[in-house]
């Protein structure tokens, strides 16, 4: 693997992180995440996977500042994170977040303005951004004359815009059909190596998380701890090509053996994972 | 014009050449109904003598009023209800009956209090109408969907502008729909207020004229009115199928 300017520098970390959801009517307390103790590297293609419901989202939401951890503490860029998405953090969600009523400039253009940034650098950006993201000539369109696919470019180029420093995209394709998904990877590979900036994917497809990252975070079933961290080895400069490698077939495959027991686990078919 | 378009405009003007029809040969009393071209006539030489202007003025002004009230407290309370979900459980019940209640009841303690001006009117028409628009405003929010509330917190905005810049946009086709029920509702609520109880007004005219046998001038208010909510809501159906189209929902 090639090394990005700053590799290793520590860019986010997680000291001891779990969170529990309080008791509800008839239910009791649901511990979803952790401990968990991890450092994200300044520059890398993270990827996280795991069974259903073992708290990949809510540990997303935890770095991005949405959520608070009940324990542990959480540090981006050197500062401590808690109840607040910190500047240079972008979020791309699984579901479609366009905004509907606004074109694709208006969506691409809304986090710039609600800055307050000037207009004339906010046309600089997104114009940019829609030429990076393949959307100059849907400028104009709005979310409901594009496929699931574009619009979720769209919320990628809004999110671009902001020019984070990480990059947090919860399983941003999953909506998507397995061609698509393929495409849209070499164009999330072509943003982290353009941005420099850290991506941390949350994803169920072990092909994706495979074919993306430098580093691939195995959770456990609920409550999601990293069994095992797998180093990819894969250079910078990679595309949805290297799904022929035979190494992209080894990984995928060491990816599921880790997983297989924690999914049976999480549907609660243990005694299968014993056979 | 579309081919839908067109059928619906050949079922309008045959029902109405069917009618003139019946009324020309005598298969309908014309004391009882005119020609619909009469009554067309009969309009136009209302409209042009002046003696309905004010009334025209008055009954559109309160339905307007009654509507513009109804949308923004019914917008707001619906706003402040959604926040407070108890407060919300304990009032669904009288939102669900509130309009198997005949609310024209409540005209002689209006006029008990407002007097003889158009304000009980009014009143009754916002009575009518502000519980539509609280319900859309209820139904709109629910629908924003959770993922917007998270980009509202990505990019740092406060309630009042995550509400103004986000929700309320995300519910806006139910927010018209709750538009377009208090249009039709204050319409009617209006028109029915002034017929019963009301002394002036274009339904006191309508009224007026019915008990005076005057038919050519009864039904040429009602030709009237019914042109002008035709007008209205087509009007509004056609913003709703814009924006829907826009939004790639159906219309509401």
């Amino acid at each position: 693997m090639s090394e990005t300017p700053a590799a290793n520098a520590v860019h986010a970390s997680l000291s001891g992180v779990t969170r529990v959801y309080p008791a509800t009517a008839g239910h009791q307390p649901v511990q979803a995440l952790g401990p968990i103790h991890f450092d994200l590297k300044r520059g890398e293609f993270f990827a996280v996977v795991g069974p259903s419901g073992c708290g990949k989202s809510t540990l997303l939401e935890v770095i991005a500042g949405l959520q608070r951890p009940t324990e542990g503490t959480v540090n981006f860029e050197g500062r401590p994170v808690s109840g607040e998405v910190p500047d240079g953090v972008g979020v791309v969600f699984q579901e479609d977040a366009s905004f509907p009523w606004l074109t694709v400039y208006d969506n691409t253009a809304f986090g710039l303005r609600q800055s307050g940034m000037p207009a004339a650098e906010v046309r600089r950006r997104v114009e940019d951004a829609l030429a990076f993201m393949g959307l100059k000539d849907f400028a104009r369109a709005y979310p409901a004359q594009l496929s699931g696919g574009m619009r979720q470019r769209v919320c990628i180029a809004r999110t671009l815009v902001l020019q984070p420093h990480l990059i947090l995209l919860d399983e941003p394709f999953g909506s998507l059909d397995a061609q698509t998904r393929l495409l849209m990877g070499d164009e999330v590979l072509r943003l982290w190596r353009r941005t420099g900036a850290t991506v941390l994917l949350i994803t169920h497809a072990l092909d994706e998380a495979a074919m993306l990252s430098d580093r691939i975070g195995v959770m456990s079933a609920r409550p999601g701890r990293f069994m095992e961290i797998i180093e990819t080895g894969w250079p910078r400069e990679r595309d949805s090509t290297i799904v022929s490698e035979a190494a992209f077939g080894e990984i995928t495959a060491r990816l599921w053996e880790n997983l297989r027991a924690e999914s049976l686990k999480s549907l609660g078919l243990s005694d299968m994972a014993a056979e | 014009m579309t081919r839908i378009g067109r059928i619906r405009l050949i079922v309008v003007v045959a029902a109405i050449a069917a009618l003139e029809l019946a009324c020309r040969v005598g298969w309908i009393n014309p004391h009882v109904l005119i020609p619909p071209s009469e009554m067309a006539t009969s309009l136009v030489s209302l409209l042009m003598s002046g003696q309905i202007n004010w009334d025209i003025v008055r009954t559109l002004g309160v339905v307007t009023l009654a509507t513009g009230l109804s949308v923004v407290f019914g917008f707001a309370v619906g706003l402040a209800i959604h926040a407070l979900p108890r407060v919300r459980e304990a009032l669904d019940p009288f939102f669900a009956t509130y309009y198997a209640v005949p609310i024209f009841i409540f005209y002689p303690v209006m006029v008990a209090i407002f007097g003889l001006s158009p304000w009980p009117v009014v009143l009754i028409g916002v009575a009518t109408a502000i519980v539509a628009m609280i319900i859309a405003t209820l139904n709109g929010l629910d629908r924003v969907p959770r993922v917007l509330t998270k980009v509202a917190r990505v990019h740092r905005m406060g309630t009042l502008a995550t509400t103004l810049k986000l929700k309320l946009p995300a519910a806006a086709p139910y927010l018209f729909t709750g538009v377009k029920l208090s249009v039709s509702y204050a319409f009617v609520s209006v028109i029915a207020a002034e017929f019963i109880l009301s002394p002036a007004g274009l339904g006191r005219d309508i009224a007026d004229a019915y008990a005076n046998f005057d038919n050519r001038r009864m039904y040429a208010l009602m030709l009237f009115l019914l042109a002008i909510a035709t007008v209205v809501n087509s009007a509004l159906h056609a913003w709703d199928i814009r924006w829907a189209k826009r939004r790639g929902i159906a219309p509401t």
